[in-house]
């Protein structure tokens, strides 16, 4: 005779330590194992697209920080580069090469804490972390002393960059792009041959490629699943066509490969700051002449661009005044969070933390 | 280079395929009749040289008039791009086929849809609200809303 | 003859009657341990502490008292002064009793450890099975707790401790009974005075299944899974606050610093070592081997369930008997005067023996259709 069970429901957050933020997974568990995920967002939900919608083209830009705040950079630059494109706003040269290193800057910072992170939900007790942590504060400085903010940075600007980099930010950011390579081997030798990561990562949480196509998941994920993708290549924006770098793809599509794919991710990007270093002229206008309150024609533009978690797209409408009729943010961590029940559903509940760690998300840009 | 697929070329192959679907055209985007929307976008999914597998973004923008749903669909094989675009006249009970079934990553985007817009999509599995709450008054993301 | 039986001996020469002669001693021989446990542990808590901030590069606490050794202290007294909340559906008896079941076993394991030559509460001569069976009371405790405060996560937690409690105890006791060949008895001291070789090399791969099960009985990194803070929140003390919250960590360090303590006695000498007093060379052993814990769980991520339970089944308990018959075999043949020769075996053995089974260790799978 059959024992008569029952669905075990369990409630993981909103405010449980492991989701990054406040994020709900309704989890339906047959002991351990897992049957069925259902995210709930919204916690966080600060209704940005409509209150974009009552400022300025400009004033939009602080709330783009609020978006990703682990890499507020790389939104400002895909909100700014969508007006651009509304308004045909060319971009002086000098300011491209900064916004080029700070984003890929910004994708360090992303990864450090995504990979330092991820490893925490491995249960590996925070050193992981804050090793990375350490790493991360560099960057952190770099960009205090460029425009005086440790995380809402607010620094990119229709037309360019609101201010120039002061003298001694070439030299430390010469002294960080030559020590990383080292640090990012080190770490690599701490953590990829550690039997029990291995263990907890490698064939957990698998994304099949199609699935991962038909999800439209972007950036690691989608990368990590085996589909060479990165908009950096095929949609060149900004002037990455100018650097010579990789696109780091992963086999399977599990924890591991998605982990593998942003180690290896890490490097590119210093490959493409110590280009950026070198070909960056001395001097130059950072900002093209856009007056505060400008008027872009009416119409609607829609500029992308390959942030660390993926594909950050803007869709920007204008009626001809000087607000935005109405700015859509479309954000990759929500898109990515979609595959979370194909690939935490059969597994445990600890491999469900695992799964979700390596999506990297990052609760302000779902719930926005 | 993503290229951005014309319209008007496609406009043509469209109205070939499935008549009477396509409303207008023009260089970046295809404006469909929102009643034949799901058939469009099988169309464009499956026809080969075409191969869409891919679905960017889908919002909706409130025009006052109407509402005009607006996805962006990619090739990742050819490596083009197309907007997709229909409009909806009917505030009261705005409705529009579900395209979960073709691009899954739909599934949050037209709930997002549904909640911000009030617009309800035929066909998909789970409509609820999903940044504000259960029993939350209004649209927020409508023009009218304040 | 230990310390207390000669206490006991001079109050009876004193004239005590009989039953006072019994009962002081052991009195006084309960607080001493209590006093110096509970003193232990608070100082064992304090240098996890420190040492978790070394390995991540930051201080730990070295605020209050000098190098923060009075944090503690200060904590203690916070937990004291909090308010204790039972949750509204729990079981309310189960939920007070669970803090006592796990705290007072780790108490009673002290009574056996033999510090030095003599100072100890009892010399039973079964001490080590005395401990393991004691140890096994704090299961029921955690358990309890689970159960009791009706919490969802605190119930997966228990689920998993009973597993994991009850398939480590089988690898552990095994590799003691390879101890006890070797020995002749389960007495800790006659232990200590059998290892003219500290038994980690006479028996390697005992002294490490050994290590790893007092890991995962001690539940510690990478064994945490009752626990795992980023799993189920704080496992089977999440509804508890206050003194019972405390209770269930001083079990905690005290069981940690119980089994450093029967390491140290089963297979690094206890307390013999040249020149410095036995107690201190005991305290050294015990801290090197908390220490070393202390170091895993810095570095270590943490294991599945499913690879925590195959990890004892199909790795440490076959092992364990593959050890356990080697041993005994080599007991029979090896002569005595030859010890040298049973170390160079065992080594070979043990290399031999694990890697064979890291041949079996595959990566991936675990995962169940639904």
């Amino acid at each position: 005779m059959p024992i008569k069970t029952e669905p075990f429901y369990l409630n993981l957050g909103p405010q449980h330590p492991s989701t990054h933020g406040v994020f709900r997974l309704r989890v339906e568990l047959d002991g351990e194992v897992i049957v069925n995920v259902e995210p709930i967002i919204g916690y966080l939900h600060r209704g940005i697209e409509k209150l974009a919608e009552t400022r300025t083209y400009t004033q939009v830009i602080p709330l783009t920080d609020r978006l990703d705040y682990v890499a507020s950079m790389t939104n400002n630059l895909a909100y700014c580069l969508s007006v651009e494109k509304l308004a045909g706003i060319k971009v002086p040269e000098r300011a491209e090469y900064l916004r080029v290193i700070f984003s890929e800057l910004m994708r360090l910072a992303n990864h450090f804490l995504a990979i330092g992170a991820f490893l925490n939900d491995c249960g590996a007790l925070a050193t992981p972390l804050i090793y990375m942590w350490r790493e991360r504060e560099k960057i952190v400085d770099l960009c205090e002393m460029t425009c005086g903010q440790r995380l809402l940075f607010n620094y990119m600007r229709v037309g360019g960059v609101s201010q120039d980099v002061p003298e001694e930010f070439m030299p430390a950011l010469k002294k960080f792009v030559a020590e990383m390579p080292k640090f990012i081997g080190e770490y690599e030798q701490l953590i990829k041959q550690n039997e029990i990561f291995l263990a907890r990562t490698k064939g957990v949480g698998i994304l099949p490629k199609e699935t991962a196509i038909n999800i439209g998941a972007s950036g690691p994920v989608l990368r990590g699943s085996g589909v060479n993708w990165d908009i950096r290549k095929k949609d060149p924006y900004s002037i990455y066509e100018r650097f010579d770098f990789e696109v780091p793809t992963g086999e399977v599509g599990d924890c591991y490969d998605r982990f593998w794919v942003r180690l290896r991710e890490m490097r590119q990007s210093v490959r493409i700051l110590e280009q950026a270093i070198v070909q960056i002229p001395a001097k130059g206008p950072i900002r093209a002449d856009v007056p505060q309150f400008f008027r872009p024609p009416a119409g609607e533009a829609y500029g992308h661009i390959e942030a660390p978690k993926g594909n950050l797209g803007f869709y920007v409408v204008s009626d001809g005044s000087i607000a935005p009729y109405r700015v859509h943010i479309f954000p990759p961590s929500l898109i990515n969070v979609t595959a979370l029940a194909d690939m935490a559903i059969g597994w445990k509940v600890a491999d469900l933390i695992i799964v979700f760690g390596s999506i990297d998300v990052v609760l302000g840009e779902i719930d926005r | 280079m993503t290229v951005v697929t014309s319209g008007e070329d496609l406009a043509k192959k469209i109205a070939e395929a499935i008549p009477g679907s396509v409303i207008s055209s023009d260089k970046t985007s295809v404006m469909v009749d929102a009643a034949k929307l799901a058939q469009v976008a099988e169309f464009l999914k499956n026809t080969p040289g075409l191969d869409f597998n891919y679905l960017n973004f889908a919002t909706a923008v409130d025009y006052i008039d109407y509402f005009e749903l607006v996805y962006r669909l990619l090739s990742m094989e050819h490596n083009h791009s197309l907007v997709l675009k229909t409009r909806c006249y009917d505030r009261e009970n705005p409705t529009v086929p579900s395209i979960v079934s073709l691009w899954r990553g739909a599934y949050f985007q037209e709930r997002e849809m549904f909640d911000m817009f009030g617009i309800k999509f035929e066909g998909h599995p789970d409509l609820r609200r999903l940044l504000t709450w259960e029993g939350f008054k209004g649209y927020p993301l409508r023009r009218d809303y304040l | 003859m230990t310390l207390l039986d000669q206490f006991q001996k001079m109050l009876m020469t004193a004239g005590l009657p009989d039953w006072a002669a019994y009962l002081v001693p052991a009195l006084v021989g309960i607080i001493l341990i209590i006093a110096v446990s509970l003193t232990l542990v608070i100082i064992f808590i304090w240098w996890e502490r420190r040492l978790l901030g070394r390995f991540q590069l930051r201080l730990g606490p070295n605020r209050c008292g000098p190098e923060g050794i009075l944090q503690p202290v200060a904590t203690g007294l916070k937990l004291l002064l909090k308010e204790d909340i039972v949750p509204a559906k729990a079981d309310k008896i189960l939920h007070f009793l669970a803090p006592i079941v796990v705290f007072v076993p780790v108490l009673m394991i002290f009574a056996v450890v033999p510090v030095s030559e003599g100072a100890i509460l009892a010399n039973l001569n079964i001490g080590i099975v005395y401990v393991i069976a004691i140890s096994s009371i704090s299961t029921i405790g955690i358990f309890m707790a689970a159960w009791g405060s009706s919490n969802k996560f605190a119930l997966i937690s228990g689920m998993r401790t009973v597993a994991q409690m009850v398939s480590y105890e089988l690898p552990v006791v095994l590799s003691i009974v390879g101890v006890g060949l070797v020995t002749g008895s389960f007495s800790m001291l006659s232990i200590v005075q059998a290892q003219s070789i500290p038994f980690i090399l006479l028996m390697p791969l005992g002294g490490v299944i050994f290590f790893l099960g007092c890991l995962a009985e001690m539940n510690r990194s990478p064994f945490d899974l009752l626990e795992a803070d980023s799993e189920i929140v704080a496992g089977y003390h999440t509804e508890y606050s206050g003194m019972k919250f405390a209770m269930f960590f001083m079990g905690e360090y005290g069981v940690a610093l119980a089994y450093s303590a029967v390491i140290a006695t089963l297979f690094l000498g206890g307390w013999s070592g040249p020149l410095l007093p036995p107690v201190i060379w005991f305290l050294i052993k015990v801290v090197l081997v908390f220490s070393f814990t202390v170091w895993m769980r810095a570095t270590l991520p943490r294991l599945r369930v499913d690879q925590l339970m195959s990890f004892a089944w199909k790795g440490l308990l076959p092992m364990a008997v593959i050890n356990l018959v080697i041993i005994a075999i080599e007991v029979l043949v090896v002569p005595a005067s030859m010890l040298w020769l049973m170390v160079i075996l065992n080594f070979a053995f043990a290399a031999v023996l694990v890697l064979l089974w890291s041949r079996l260790f595959t990566l991936g799978g675990g995962r169940v259709e639904v």
